[in-house]
């Protein structure tokens, strides 16, 4: 029941939509996988000809699962190369390198009833959610913004379709986040997973209707932060000067090199990766870091931050 | 692996607890330095180590089934000892896994768990049972899943739910603890059970420690040890019931402090369950007199030299003021002065 790495193989892939691919994966060690959580991810290991690429991907297996994990992943224009590898070059029975399923979207157990609001993809992390409380009777609702097309693509996963609500784009189909969170019962807890300009309306709507701070969660795609202005960046303990590309992370500019950075969510949540900052300015982008420690500027997220205007950051690496 | 179990020793009454040569050794000895320091002592809890205690994630000792047994008598005669607030049931399924599974695996000649999907059939030698249930049907046992792997395991254990930036003491088997209630700390935030304890605020440690668990991933445990001092070898130091043992504390003397004066050693280690984000928390006990641990000429040195460091608040914490200066005299004959080498190991093969 310990460990840090899993060696996966790809045992099915199954387009169910045109721009949505579902991938299974089976254990290629003996014994069963690790038990995956509700609102857990994994963290994929991709090795596409030029270049690594680790992106984490919710698991919608149902919680618990020990024999297979599943994963949905969105076919992107603008790819960094995880998604683009996945609907393009990944086969069946390829083998992968994962993390084990770590969670920063496990659901609270206190909670008398769940809202939660997902935008296209941002549905995944409530498949398992679904799959738990339709397991245990736990009440909720489960909102879906995304486009008309694709509202049945994730029927199999919703076990309780009456509990689903679908929204888009059009008259008398969108979602009134208000007028939702109005009507909920005290100790609700309220979730959102999707693009930053719905995370945004959703956050905004719970602070104006008086929501406390501790039961709205959610969990932002990280990776439309990374990119930016190129830079370089020093290591100075690796005596390593790197450089950051326009496409790339800062985290990934220093893995590249062989730079070992403890790291988990990758998305700027998770503060594993916090690396001190001996020199430079940062850009911060992360949700992990106070105020007062991004003025301080003495810390820096690398999976999201950058530096500031493209200019040198020495690390403490 | 054979262990050669003591079923009939004792943990009250005539107190007929011993350790053996081995468990001497093995013993779980808690300062690296001469000097008492207070400090986050945690660390991954993989395999291996200074104690042969660390070789499995969940050590089982010769005194197994004694501990056991006396753990029942606990429960029985106060079964509040036992707590779980509603919402922690799936993190009790979670606990119950990870605990045969880990004993299952480790121990095989004495634990076995058969899974057919959601069928599991669970035998202990040892205590001579065998359940046959299903997974995730609480009523499939024949009491809630975390009392009925917990008490098959030795020392206590608690659950904590993640929320709110906290953790939440939200069930617990506590039936050997160092005089704190379980009763009374149920349901308190991380901060609220640690408000006891002296001069560790102030350093910031509590911050440091919980933001560290808040990151706790799924199998990677970590452990630390922690320690105080027990009269006689009793496992039921509970504020519940003080009357019984708080007095034996006046019963100490230059001739019977070696053999009743116990160094008692919790190896908490922390695991991060799969399907309820939730921390399991189990908290084991080991104890040895001092007649026994100055058996192992380094240990004597050194707990005498942390003795005579160690802060008057916490002395006071611990409840050790009355009987330091006999204990310290016992042990000064143990110690000569001479250097020693820094880390816990016994640095002796037998006694």
């Amino acid at each position: 029941m310990t460990g840090d790495q899993l060696k996966l193989r790809v045992a099915a892939i199954q387009d169910i939509a045109p721009t949505l691919r579902l991938v299974r994966f089976e254990n290629a060690d003996a014994g069963p996988l690790p038990p995956s959580a509700t609102g857990a991810h994994l963290q994929v290991v991709l090795q596409a000809p030029d270049k690594q690429i680790r992106n984490a991907y919710s698991l919608i297996s149902k919680p618990g699962s020990r024999d297979v994990y599943e994963i949905i992943v969105r076919r992107v224009p603008a790819s960094r190369g995880g998604s683009a590898y996945i609907h393009e070059q990944l086969k069946t029975g390829d083998l992968l390198t994962t993390s084990w399923p770590g969670n920063l979207f496990a659901p609270q157990r206190s909670a008398r009833k769940h809202i939660m609001i997902a935008g296209g993809i941002g549905i995944t992390p409530f498949l398992s959610y679904v799959a738990d409380f339709a397991n245990k009777g736990i009440d909720y609702e489960l909102h879906l913004c995304c486009r008309e097309e694709e509202k049945d693509s994730f029927a199999p996963w919703l076990p309780e379709p009456d509990k689903v609500f679908m929204h888009w784009d059009a008259d008398g189909h969108r979602l009134d986040i208000p007028a939702l969170l109005l009507r909920q019962p005290a100790n609700t807890h309220l979730y959102v997973c999707g693009p930053d300009f719905l995370t945004d309306d959703v956050l905004e709507a719970a602070e104006a209707g008086g929501w406390p701070d501790n039961h709205v969660h959610c969990e932002r795609f990280g990776s439309a932060l990374s990119g930016g202005e190129a830079f370089r960046a020093v290591l100075q303990r690796s005596g390593k000067q790197i450089e950051v590309g326009e496409h790339e992370s800062l985290l990934e500019a220093i893995e590249r090199e062989g730079v070992e950075v403890p790291c988990l969510c990758r998305g700027g949540a998770c503060g594993v990766c916090l690396t001190s900052v001996l020199d430079g300015e940062p850009q911060h982008r992360d949700h992990y870091l106070s105020k007062t420690e991004r003025a301080s500027g003495k810390h820096i997220m690398p999976c999201v931050s950058r530096a500031r205007g493209g200019g040198l950051l020495v690390l403490d690496l | 692996m054979t262990i050669a179990f003591k079923p009939d020793e004792t943990y009250r009454g005539d107190y007929t607890y011993r350790n053996s040569d081995a468990a001497i050794l093995r013993f779980p000895f808690p300062f690296p330095e001469d000097s008492y320091m207070y400090s986050v002592n945690i660390e991954p809890h993989v395999r291996g180590g200074f104690t042969p205690v660390y070789d499995n994630p969940i050590d089982v000792d010769e005194h197994y089934i004694a501990e056991c047994r006396d753990k029942a008598i606990t429960l029985e005669r106060d079964p509040g000892r036992y707590a779980a607030l509603p919402h922690m049931m799936t993190a009790q399924w979670d606990a119950l896994e990870m605990l045969m599974e880990c004993l299952s695996t480790d121990y095989p000649a004495l634990f076995s768990l058969h899974k057919d999907g959601d069928h599991w059939t669970w035998i202990n030698r040892p205590l001579g049972l065998e359940q046959s249930f299903t997974f995730g049907k609480e009523e499939t046992l024949p009491c809630e899943p975390f009392e009925y792997i917990t008490r098959q395991v030795q020392g206590d254990f608690a659950l904590l739910d993640q929320r709110n930036g906290t953790l939440y003491l939200d069930a617990g088997m506590v039936t050997s603890q160092a005089d704190w209630s379980l009763q009374f700390d149920v349901g308190m935030d991380f901060m609220e059970w640690h408000g006891p304890v002296p001069l560790a605020h102030q350093a910031g440690v509590f911050e440091r420690a919980l933001k560290f668990l808040l990151m706790l991933r799924q199998g990677q445990p970590m452990r630390r040890l922690n320690w105080t001092m027990t009269v006689n070898p009793r496992l039921d130091t509970s504020p519940e019931t003080y009357p019984e043992w708080g007095p034996d504390r006046t019963q100490l003397t230059l001739d019977n402090i070696g053999r009743k004066l116990h160094l008692r050693v919790e190896l908490q280690t922390l695991w991060r369950l799969p399907r309820s984000n939730a921390i399991l928390f189990p908290l084991r006990c080991y104890l040895a007199s001092l007649d026994e641990l100055v058996r192992v000429p380094k240990w004597g040195r050194r707990l005498h030299r942390v003795l005579s460091t160690l802060p008057r608040e916490l002395a006071e914490y611990k409840g050790m003021v009355r009987f330091l200066p006999t204990a310290l005299e016992y042990l000064s004959a143990h110690d000569d002065g001479a250097p020693t080498r820094s880390g816990c190991a016994a640095e002796i093969s037998t006694l």
